[in-house]
């Protein structure tokens, strides 16, 4: 066997191993070479108050007429909700379960909302939901309206792309503090919030969809005489109504997510802040309660605005909706006033199994504790401090002699050259992973990591992606946020690692047994519906607080989307090729790692994309449980009022996400479709 | 099959119609004076698709004008042009005592809603509306008021017999219905020019003579001046007064079926048509002439019958017919006998070439 032909680019990152080892050898010597060295760092964050603070202040009276917009309906929809009896208010939600997705829908309505009136949760409910509910039809409106203008404008395209991907990654949180100035304390600042992060899917559901309205629909619209706008109203828009609902879809799972994080600046008595407040009260029946509520809202609205993106026949003709919701309505009436609500028994029953859950945990803390310590000293902890620090009598049992440190070098020199030999790219990223195994991800020469990304974003991306990374580790550097950057990537790639390992595993059994599957699909689908804020409560009760629980609720729900790519791949590998394989005779383990897995490569691809995107934007909720990253500092900036250290953090997240997006997005996947 | 008069409904004359970087830059004010085929063949070198290239053609009122070609001979781009659909490079076109070329706004709203219709390949229906109200649609556009123009969608859905349809979404239609959905929409604001393009072609061919004829009978009734696209020769002989083919953007014949079945004016138009049977293609007034002496006995043929119906008589012996109408006309058997050898030598040729 000949050795494969190296090329061009082997040369530059074999080169940039030797620099890469050569510095870390060199940093033994040099500490500042270690981390970013502390007297470079700038004090930008006050910098940036300084210019920020006044304009937003300036903005103010602005900020005053848009509070009141939203204020208004707010309270009419809260007193709206508050006023309906609970009777009518359930019979009104069955009606529009039924009509949109039918008899299945509806019953599953009946028994949710059954369930959250028994909890006694309903007023907390119905208060989040009037939150959904001006935010929803704001961020409709707008994102309509942006992706109808960006159609007609295709120049603003790509601009606006960009725009929309920061508008989804920047953390709300960064930027809570300047909403606050402007549009001082209360709903508003929180409504806006939502409203930012959930307009992106409208837009783009907007623009796929009238992008794909066929030309023969413009064209028979054209010649049957239609005007500009009523080619627009009457005919374009209704063809692409149900890639508009799907948008609906999208737009209201994501103001509620929203709406329930951003509880946490309080006074709406919501159940999102009830959540929390159980959470920090550690009363585990309470809190799982209310996030029982909140998936349960979560299923019922996704259903529900998924079932009115469906085309087809439906149980029920809208009048016979109409007629029913008047019904209601005279429900409300002949019911108002009295005291309905069930009174404390559910709370006093949640508080009950506070017992048992505790029992439990006390029961499987082995167990856990296993899994722990497995994945704390297995995983976490040569990935944060490496094998040279991890090597201690503490840790490891045994310390870090010359002897070692040489057998290491060795080894993975030798099996470097081993895998080099047959395939240059192979070696050298042996040569990587050994070099950031001895010095952990956080402890990596701060030039080398300059050097890394610098000559991977310009080969894939180009200057604009080159601009962008080098500017987001130097804010990271000059703003002495380095240090947790490095962690931030750090827990993300610890949280992507076991994601893959677990969700690649079920993708790969799913794509093979038709019955695993169907089993596992509702399981996604739940998972993906269900807001970020939910997943810390099982981590939280589970394992206390700390950096390990954060990483499980990121796991927890970052896990979908390789299950769903893995399987969507392997599915998907040509038939043709596939057939090929078995005619050669491979084996079911040759074919998933030989055929079927490099012919999914690019699903694959996107699945570890998305994965990454979702542990990024679990990270700012994860930190809520402990953890000593950049969404600590997020925390931390929003806790002082400091909106220059809020924003700066938020924006060194959203270069990581937008960069490692890039990156892993090659050019001919970025439109491709997501699997369902 | 209608009988055109001699007035002009729509006349092009050297319309050019070219995709790429820049068209606009060939065509200055003062017009093109190079030979077509020479400019056609710059523009190819230079990156540019010539779709339509230096047409010229009249359309008749009340006749049925096909144009014919391989797909991506710039069939579509042409009856596009026509429609107002995409803008021209160059050339002129009247329509109706109209410069159809310089007309916009409001005034081309106007002439599509009143005067013009169109079916498309792939119907175009809206995914939303029912059968109904697709038909009813253009004039709902036009602002025609509820009861009256579901009155007249229920009576173009009658007329092409799709009356018991009315409520069906184009989903739960076939594709015929739904292309008959198509017609009668285009048919609903009485169009006077009426263009097809490809309108059966999407369609499982078993169906396509039956839907021929159900637009030969649509026609019968409405006398509409038709532009018809089709890249099927038999289809363009059954169904044309006239026929333009099409080939690399150009006009290379334009005739009677019977001119373009039996005068190619080169190899490839006769390739083209060489796998058509004459005897069903050529019709009886396509070879009658002025009766000479004694009219012929027997019982007349009629004039719009392929000649084929004449060949039990013939080969009993008879010598002349006598052609139905009153204009005198008669088929003699020499003519006949004549295209029936054409017939033999393609067959022959056919069967050469495959075995
Ligand atoms: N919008 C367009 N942009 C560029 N080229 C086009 C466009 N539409 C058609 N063409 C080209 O013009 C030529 C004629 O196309 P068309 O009119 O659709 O052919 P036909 O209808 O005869 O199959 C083809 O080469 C096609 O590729
Ligand atoms: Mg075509």
């Amino acid at each position: 066997m000949t050795a494969p032909r190296v090329r061009a680019w082997h040369r530059v990152w074999g080169g940039m191993l030797a620099l890469s080892v050569l510095l870390v050898a060199l940093a033994q010597q040099f500490p500042q070479l270690g981390g970013f060295p502390t007297g470079l760092v700038l004090n930008l964050s006050d910098w940036l108050n300084a210019a920020v603070t006044p304009a937003f202040e300036a903005a103010r009276p602005l900020g005053v007429l848009l509070s009141a917009l939203a204020e208004t309906p707010l309270a009419a929809i809260r007193s709206a909700l508050a006023w309906a009896p609970w009777p009518a208010a359930i019979l009104a939600v069955v009606l529009i379960a039924l009509y949109s997705g039918g008899w299945r829908l509806a019953l599953f309505a009946a028994a949710a909302l059954g369930t959250v009136v028994a909890m006694g949760y309903w007023p907390k409910a119905m208060n989040t939901l009037a939150l959904v509910l001006v935010s929803v039809p704001a961020a409709v409106g707008i994102g309509f309206a942006l992706g109808a203008l960006a159609y007609r404008f295709p120049r603003t395209q790509p601009a606006l792309i960009v725009m929309l991907d920061v508008m989804q990654t920047w953390p709300a949180f960064g930027y809570l503090i300047p909403l606050l100035i402007l549009f001082g304390f209360g709903p508003t600042a929180g409504l806006a919030a939502s409203v930012i992060f959930s307009v992106p899917p409208m837009v783009r559901n907007t623009l796929v969809g009238l992008r794909e309205v066929p030309p023969a629909i413009v064209e028979s619209a054209l010649m049957a005489g239609a005007r500009p706008g009523q080619l627009f109203w009457q005919a374009m828009v209704p063809s692409a109504l149900p890639q508009l609902l799907v948008g609906v879809n999208q737009t209201t799972m994501a103001s509620l997510s929203m709406v329930i994080i951003i509880a946490i600046i309080g006074g709406f008595n919501d159940i999102g802040w009830e959540v929390l407040s159980a959470m920090r009260a550690a009363e585990l029946g309470r809190s799982l309660g209310a996030g029982l509520v909140i998936v349960l809202i979560a299923v019922l609205l996704d259903r529900i605005t998924r079932g009115f993106a469906r085309r087809g026949p439906r149980v029920m003709q809208a009048r016979w909706l109409l007629a029913g919701l008047v019904l209601a309505l005279v429900v409300a009436l002949v019911l108002s006033g009295q005291d309905l609500l069930p009174g404390e028994q559910g709370q006093r029953w949640l508080r009950r199994i506070d017992g048992w859950l505790l029992d439990f945990v006390a029961w499987s803390a082995p167990f856990f504790a296993v899994l722990r310590n497995a994945i704390t000293y297995g995983v976490m902890l040569p990935m944060r401090i490496g094998f040279s620090g991890s090597a201690s009598p503490m840790v490891w049992g045994f310390a870090l002699t010359p002897e070692i440190t040489a057998a290491y070098v060795l080894v993975s020199a030798a099996i470097a050259l081993l895998l080099g030999w047959r395939s240059p790219q192979r070696g050298i990223i042996a040569g990587f992973a050994a070099l950031l195994f001895w010095t952990g991800l956080p402890g990596f020469p701060w030039p080398g990591v300059f050097l890394v990304v610098g000559v991977a974003t310009w080969r894939k991306g180009g200057t604009g992606l080159f601009a962008l990374a080098m500017g987001g580790l130097a804010l990271a550097g000059l703003s002495g946020l380095w240090v947790p950057m490095m962690q931030s990537v750090y827990l993300c790639a610890v949280a992507v690692l076991i994601c893959f390992a677990i969700g690649g595993a079920l993708g790969v059994i799913a794509a093979e047994s038709d019955r695993f599957s169907a089993f596992l699909r509702p399981i996604s689908d739940t998972l993906q519906t269900m807001p970020q804020f939910v997943f810390l409560i099982p981590a939280l009760m589970l394992f206390k607080v700390g950096e390990f629980t954060a990483l499980i609720a990121i796991v927890l729900y970052a896990v979908v989307p390789p299950i769903r790519y893995v399987e969507h791949g392997l599915r998907n590998a040509r038939a043709d090729l596939v057939e090929a394989g078995v005619q050669m005779g491979a084996t079911t383990w040759q074919m998933l790692w030989q055929v079927k897995l490099p012919l999914a490569r690019s699903s694959v691809l996107l699945g570890l994309n998305q994965t990454i995107m979702a542990a990024l934007s679990m990270l700012v909720i994860a930190a809520l449980v402990g953890t000593r990253e950049l969404g600590q500092q997020v925390y931390v900036a929003l806790s002082r009022a400091d909106a220059g250290a809020g924003l700066i953090s938020g924006a060194i997240i959203t270069c990581v996400a937008l960069v490692s997006d890039r990156l892993l997005r090659s050019r001919s996947s970025i439109h491709r479709k997501v699997p369902e | 099959m209608a009988q055109a008069s001699s007035r002009i409904m729509l006349s092009c004359k050297h319309l050019w119609k070219v995709f790429g970087p820049r068209p606009a830059y060939y065509f200055d004010t003062a017009g093109y004076r190079i030979d077509p085929e020479a400019l056609a063949a710059r523009l190819r070198g230079e990156g540019h698709i010539p779709a339509v290239v230096d047409a010229s053609f009249d359309v008749k009122q009340g006749e049925i004008f096909v144009i014919m070609g391989l797909s991506g001979s710039g069939k579509s781009t042409l009856v596009r042009c026509l429609s107002r659909l995409l803008d021209i490079e160059y050339g002129t076109m009247e329509f109706d005592g109209q410069d159809l070329a310089r007309i916009s706004g409001r005034d081309l709203i106007e002439i599509r809603r009143r005067k013009m219709g169109m079916v498309f390949q792939s119907f175009g229906l809206m995914p939303h509306l029912t059968a109904l109200e697709n038909v009813a649609f253009p004039l709902k556009l036009q602002g025609v008021a509820r009861s009256e123009r579901e009155a007249r969608a229920r009576e173009m859905l009658e007329l092409v017999e799709l009356g018991s349809r009315l409520d069906a979404l184009p989903s739960q239609l076939s594709g015929g219905q739904q292309q008959r959905v198509g017609i009668a929409r285009s048919l609903a604001p009485d169009p006077d020019l009426w263009f097809l393009d490809e309108p059966f072609s999407a369609l499982d061919p078993l169906i396509h003579r039956q839907m021929q004829d159900e637009f030969l009978r649509l026609q019968n009734q409405l006398k509409k001046t038709i532009v018809f696209i089709t890249h099927d020769i038999m289809e363009a002989c059954r169904l044309a007064d006239r026929i333009a083919l099409m080939r690399g953007g150009r006009i290379i014949q334009l005739g009677t079926p019977a001119e373009i079945l039996l005068s190619p004016v080169d190899d490839y138009v006769a390739d083209f048509t060489a796998e058509v049977a004459l005897s069903r293609a050529i019709r009886v007034r396509d070879l009658a002439r002025p009766a000479q002496g004694e009219p012929p006995e027997g019982p007349p043929v009629p004039a719009a019958a392929p000649i084929e119906v004449v060949l039990p008589a013939l080969a009993a012996g008879q010598r002349r017919f006598r052609v139905e109408g009153d204009g005198g006309l008669e088929l003699e058997a020499g003519a006949v006998l004549e295209v029936l050898q054409r017939d033999a030598r393609h067959g022959f040729r056919a069967d050469g070439a495959s075995a």
